[in-house]
């Protein structure tokens, strides 16, 4: 920062605010303030001013609009500043006009209503649009991307075959864990196994998988197709004659639906890999006899229940992903909200959904 | 003007992206108090240029000088001292997208300058932003909801707020209709002769050079083939200048500057 070589002598003479030295944004708030504390009528001496910018110009305009200071000794350089200030002195609005605390309250609790509303109303309308997109690939089957859908199958399943894995074998050794040290009370640790496999091909498994795609797939699904449209691919696809929904949304979609299934099995297998070793190892339980005693134990149906659940899943994690993705408007940090957005709605409604399916699965008699 | 002191000094400039070398043994000078229009065919690293000199870009080799000051090797520190003293306007304004136009403004001056009340600070973003010819309900809105050109303005007022020696500007008349390109010339002329700018403007506007330009840099095989008036330049017979101010479009702007001129 320049060195403070202005200095003013404002005390002396009275009412004459004598600037000597920069009169320039590094000195305007001690500037201003001095300029304050000189009484009225006050008169502003500049002629020993050596270099000044458009703020302290500014200071000094103000003071003679505002008090009807009287500015004197002025070089021609300097009016010629002070002159380009009151040029630009229009009445500019700087900030947005602020309602009321709580009239705002109220204001933010509609939008949030409506918001929620338009955000339902809107999946519903991209549910529409993507069961059209479908009947009309099963009309025109020329028009299904297949290189797309491929392409999509690697990334979304192909490729996150070792995040899944490691996660769910951790799984598979945490509940084995948690569930010896309480059944180990009752001298009950043989009923870890009947937790391990119930509760990962059930329920763990699909969930964790699900959860696992909606923050790796369904994020990128959101950011890839936001940033089309903020960079205005979408409209040029719509404008030559491709329609988005086929061309971006079904291929993430099929992905998703056919990949989820596969994922969750391979993470029920994966989880129950850990629990045994963790069996193994800490409660001597050799493999062969966990999985003799898996198979006793977990009835079929819990793997019916596991695997129907999957695609619906990955159904609402690309519906949420592209649907928020195409809602992307404007500027690039749409972008984000829009993915968190999209990560949220998935595993909120993926949470929902298993509530439900819950419920079902125990009323038809799969409990 | 010519011959004053030099407030860009360039000497044997060297980028390279992977095998591709943009700039080989570039030399360059801007001198105090005038605008240097800079241009070049596409891919020729105009931009990279400009980059390298506000230290986006760190050359492989050469020396860089600005306002008396060794630009490479220097600790944050020492740059913002530097940093202080220019204004810099990006291609697409580089607005802060989560802050209004007037938040944008006195951001800079926050930054170097934290004791300045608010009220103040309103005042100077208010008169900058009136400066840099936008509307009077432009302080409170955000930058998407600014049209191409006012963001340019909205950028201008940002690269004017700490009242720099040294203004950079990278294409600021792209992508504006010639109205509000001619406009917009005219703001950056009238705010040099004001404000006594010296101006590092990389530009495709043939309009812009003949209208604003004291002199123009030409960019091409990774070096400035020359530097001079326009009048200068023409009198070379190096291919792509004649092309570049001898071409259809270069004609046009000649005569229509004439016209104006006349």
């Amino acid at each position: 920062m320049a060195a403070p070589d202005q200095s003013s002598e404002p005390l002396d003479h009275g009412n004459i605010y004598r600037c000597v030295g920069s009169m320039t944004i590094a000195r305007a708030a001690s500037t201003a303030r001095e300029i304050d504390a000189v009484p009225d009528p006050l008169v502003i001496d500049l002629s020993k001013v050596g270099r000044m910018d458009t703020v302290g110009a500014w200071l000094i305009y103000r003071s003679a609009r505002d008090r009807g200071a009287k500015v004197q000794g002025a070089s021609r350089e300097i009016e010629k500043l002070l002159e380009q200030v009151a040029e630009a002195d229009r009445p500019v609005r700087i900030r947005p006009e602020e309602s009321p605390g709580f009239i705002r309250m109220l204001d933010e609790i509609g939008g949030a209503i409506y918001d929620f509303g338009a955000a339902f109303y809107g999946l519903l309308g991209f549910f529409g649009a993507t069961l059209l997109g479908f009947a009309n690939i099963i009309r025109q089957p020329k028009r299904f991307r297949l290189n797309a859908v491929v392409q999509r199958f690697d990334v979304v399943g192909v490729r996150a075959l070792g995040i899944i894995g490691l996660m769910s074998f951790l799984i598979g050794v945490v509940i084995g864990q948690q569930g010896a040290v309480q059944l180990q009370q009752f001298g009950a640790e043989i009923y870890t196994i009947n937790l391990i496999g119930r509760l990962t091909i059930r329920e763990l498994g699909t969930l964790m998988t699900a959860i696992m795609v909606a923050g790796r797939s369904g994020s990128a699904f959101a950011a890839q197709i936001g940033t089309m449209k903020i960079t205005e691919e979408i409209d040029a696809m719509r404008t030559i004659g491709v329609s988005p929904v086929e061309a971006l949304v079904i291929p993430r979609m099929l992905a998703s639906v056919v990949m989820m299934p596969l994922l969750a099995f391979y993470a029920m297998i994966m989880s129950i890999i850990g629990g045994g070793v963790f069996c193994w190892v800490a409660l001597d339980i050799p493999p062969l006899t966990f999985i003799q005693r898996i198979r006793e134990v977990v009835p079929m149906y819990d793997l019916y229940v596991g695997i129907i659940k999957a695609p619906v899943f990955g159904f609402i994690i690309a519906l949420a992903g592209c649907f928020q993705g195409m809602q992307v408007e404007g500027n690039s940090e749409e972008v984000g909200i829009r993915t968190t957005a999209a990560v949220v709605q998935s595993i909120f409604l993926v949470i929902v959904l298993d509530a439900v399916f819950a419920v079902f699965f125990s009323s038809v008699g799969w409990g | 003007m010519r011959g004053g002191e030099q407030i860009i000094t360039i000497r044997g400039l060297r980028n390279s992206f992977g095998d591709q070398i943009i700039h080989e043994d570039l030399d360059l000078n801007v001198c105090r108090g005038e605008i240097l229009g800079v241009v070049g065919g596409s891919g020729t690293g105009k931009s990279v240029l400009m980059r390298s000199i506000i230290g986006l870009q760190i050359p492989e080799a050469g020396e860089i000088e600005v306002l008396g000051e060794n630009m490479i090797g220097r600790s944050e520190d020492e740059a913002k001292n530097i940093r202080r003293r220019w204004g810099i306007l990006f291609q697409n304004g580089a607005l802060f997208s989560t802050l209004t136009v007037a938040e944008n403004v006195e951001v800079p001056i926050r930054e170097y300058f934290p004791f300045i009340k608010q009220p103040l600070l309103d005042e100077i973003a208010s008169f900058k932003i009136a400066m840099s010819g936008l509307p009077a309900d432009a302080g409170p809105k955000y930058p998407s909801e600014l049209s191409g050109g006012m963001r340019k303005r909205a950028g201008l007022a940002r690269a004017l707020a700490l009242d720099p020696e040294l203004l950079f500007l990278d294409e600021p008349t792209a992508g504006l209709d010639p109205i509000g390109a001619a406009a917009f010339d005219e703001l950056i002329a009238s705010l040099h002769k004001q404000l006594d700018l010296t101006v590092f403007l990389i530009t495709h506007d043939l309009d812009t050079l003949y209208a604003i330009c004291d002199r123009v840099a030409v960019l091409a095989d990774q070096k400035v083939i020359a530097i001079g008036t326009i009048a200068e330049l023409l009198a070379l017979d190096h291919p792509w200048i004649q092309e570049y101010f001898n071409g259809p479009r270069g004609r046009a702007a000649a005569s229509s500057n004439e016209g104006l001129h006349a």
